[in-house]
């Protein structure tokens, strides 16, 4: 998968910890933490108009991840999906921070396209399997290339 | 970016130079970002593409089509075109709004100047442009894709809109996944214990086990064995559809049945499988139960056709539907809507062997082009549903908003005769 090793540093106060992931794509952002460890079809499961998630069969069901650290293991299911965050890319309801367990072509794509045609994205980050698990507690966090860092507010 | 570098060829040098236009440019900007991102070390010639980007969601998919169109982009490859957001000759008979009509259209427009083939479906290995064994095609619609890989041995990664256009138009893949005999080997094995064989021989036996499959598989190449029946065309088709709605599938073996797989051992490789997970009957009928929302009364449409209906499945339905349509309520008397999706070339077909006759008798209607779930064709009032589709049955609660009862197909023409959810005796009891 190619991933860069996971560190993770710990302190007495969790906030401020830190993870190291790949950057898919670069950039900064954040925001609160969104985390289902089920995968997600964004086509069917996420309302761009709203940037809210519809799927019905996925906990984060009725949630707003427009602007908020939305970490998923990965897509699942449909081909569309990649139109349906261009399209929240577009109308700026996507969220804030992709994160995901492994790289997950389809975001990929469209945030690589949203840049092509909006010269804007969500940030993309690839982590393993220990640093996902991780971040089911974190409240909120921010991202920095590929480190993430725990925000408690 | 952390991906290693792509070996490009001076092709598709040339192309990232902009020697051959501005649209190849762009593609081959894309495509080279995402063989990075899939740390692919260089790329591949495919020999044909399936559009599924004709889909309007939203003006970002419109935006980015009519840019390409714009910048003079052609096809390099026998390119087909999968469902659109509208029927594009019969929409105004339902309930379209016009600036969906006029928006998905010019989708169509955009991706029909590129000098692709205007097949307009979801089943596109359903006809005169089905992909050989062992070609490297890039296929977009999960379904499509599923079925290219599994049942045909055709080469094709999950291609998600704009990136198979992108592929189309440059005649190249990032080679990575499943255009690479290696990945294409089964990591896991879903071993079917005790189906008695009436119950494998059924159509709606297919829908349950690919939703069955989905999860366990995500988007790992599966193996299917312990089936006691050889299974038909279309039930594999409805397998490979749902296994990539509940799931991410995009190859399933069947030993015996799936060219990669002449036995368990070859679809493995030789290799051990990371899981074997055992199911029986028991487990078959609580999968079955997952697929309705709402098991009884009232129904507003019957839908059959995802992925869109075949020429064979015409026949099975023209055989159920005999003179049923005598008596029921039709839609106009607030009976049940009954909808078939299909593509035009089936449905023309359909029409010339006379299969058409006894649909139209029945009060039902056809809808062409594209899917009630791609489209707003169905009426917002329509909110309880059933259909022999798992792939229906899955996305309908989340993008119509609707109850759904999955059914056997005698069991949705029944329910359409009688305006409810009907059940039959069979081989799940």
């Amino acid at each position: 998968m190619g991933l860069s090793s996971v560190s993770v540093s710990r302190s007495p106060d969790p906030g401020g910890a830190r993870l190291d992931g790949r950057p898919i794509v670069a950039g900064s952002g954040g925001g609160e933490v969104l985390y289902a460890n089920q995968p997600l079809s964004f086509w069917g499961g996420y309302d761009a108009v709203s940037g809210r998630i519809t799927d019905t069969h996925h906990p984060l069901a009725g949630e707003t991840a427009a602007g908020k650290a939305l970490v998923l293991p990965a897509t699942r299911g449909s081909s569309t999906t990649t139109a349906v965050l261009l399209e929240a890319i577009r109308r700026e309801t996507a969220p804030a921070a992709l994160i995901t367990r492994g790289v997950d072509a389809f975001l990929a794509l469209a945030c690589v396209v949203g840049q092509e045609m909006y010269e804007r994205s969500p940030v993309l980050v690839a982590v393993g399997e220990t640093a996902f698990r991780e971040l089911a507690d974190w409240p909120a966090l921010v991202v920095h290339e590929g480190t993430l860092t725990r925000v408690d507010r | 970016m952390t991906g290693s570098a792509v070996r490009l060829s001076p092709y598709d040098r040339a192309l990232l130079a902009g020697e051959e236009g501005e649209a190849r440019r762009l593609a081959m900007r894309i495509l080279t970002r995402m063989a990075e991102v899939r740390d692919a070390g260089s790329m591949l010639d495919i020999e044909a593409a399936h559009i599924d980007s004709t889909i309007y969601v939203g003006d970002a998919g419109l935006e980015f089509a009519e840019r390409l169109a714009g910048l003079g982009a052609r096809v390099r490859v026998p390119s087909t075109l999968n469902v659109s957001g509208l029927d594009e000759f019969h929409w105004r008979e339902w309930s379209v709004p016009p600036e969906w009509a006029e928006k998905s259209a010019r989708q169509m427009r955009a991706y029909a100047s590129m000098g692709t083939i205007p097949t307009w479906t979801c089943a596109p290995y359903q006809g005169r442009h089905t992909p050989q064994f062992g070609q490297q095609i890039a296929w977009g619609e999960s379904n499509a894709v599923a079925f290219a890989n599994s049942v045909i041995g055709a080469r094709t990664e999950r291609y998600p809109d704009l990136l198979d256009i992108c592929c189309a138009i440059t005649g190249r893949a990032p080679a990575a996944g499943l255009h690479l005999d290696e990945n294409r080997l089964a990591t896991r094995v879903l071993r079917l214990r005790g189906i008695p064989e009436e119950l494998a021989a059924a159509d709606d036996f297919y829908p349950v086990l690919g939703h069955l499959l989905g999860p366990f598989a995500g988007d790992d190449p599966v193996a299917i064995a312990g089936l006691p029946v050889i299974p038909e065309e279309d039930q594999l088709k409805a397998l490979g559809a749902a296994a990539a709605s509940s799931g991410a599938v995009a190859l399933f073996h069947i030993p015996g049945v799936t060219p990669e797989a002449p036995t368990l051992r070859d679809a493995l490789g030789g290799c051990e499988p990371v899981e074997t997970r055992d199911v029986g009957l028991e487990e078959m009928r609580a999968a079955r139960q997952e697929l309705t929302t709402r098991g009884e009364g009232e129904l507003d449409m019957v839908v059959l056709g995802s992925p869109h209906f075949s020429f064979a499945e015409f026949g099975k339905l023209a055989a159920l539907l005999g003179d049923r349509g005598a008596g029921r309520d039709l839609p106009a008397a607030g009976g049940c809507e009954f909808v078939v999706t299909t593509s035009r070339a089936v449905r023309d077909l359909a029409e010339r062997a006379g299969l058409l006759a006894p649909l139209h008798a029945f009060g039902g209607r056809l809808m062409v082009d594209t899917c009630v779930l791609a489209t707003p064709m169905a009426p917002g009032t329509t909110r309880r549903l059933m259909t022999n589709s798992a792939k229906y049955a899955w996305y309908s609660p989340g993008l119509l908003g609707s109850a759904v009862a999955f059914g056997s197909l005698a069991e949705c023409v029944e329910s359409a005769r009688q305006g409810r959810v009907v059940r039959e005796p069979g081989p799940w009891d």
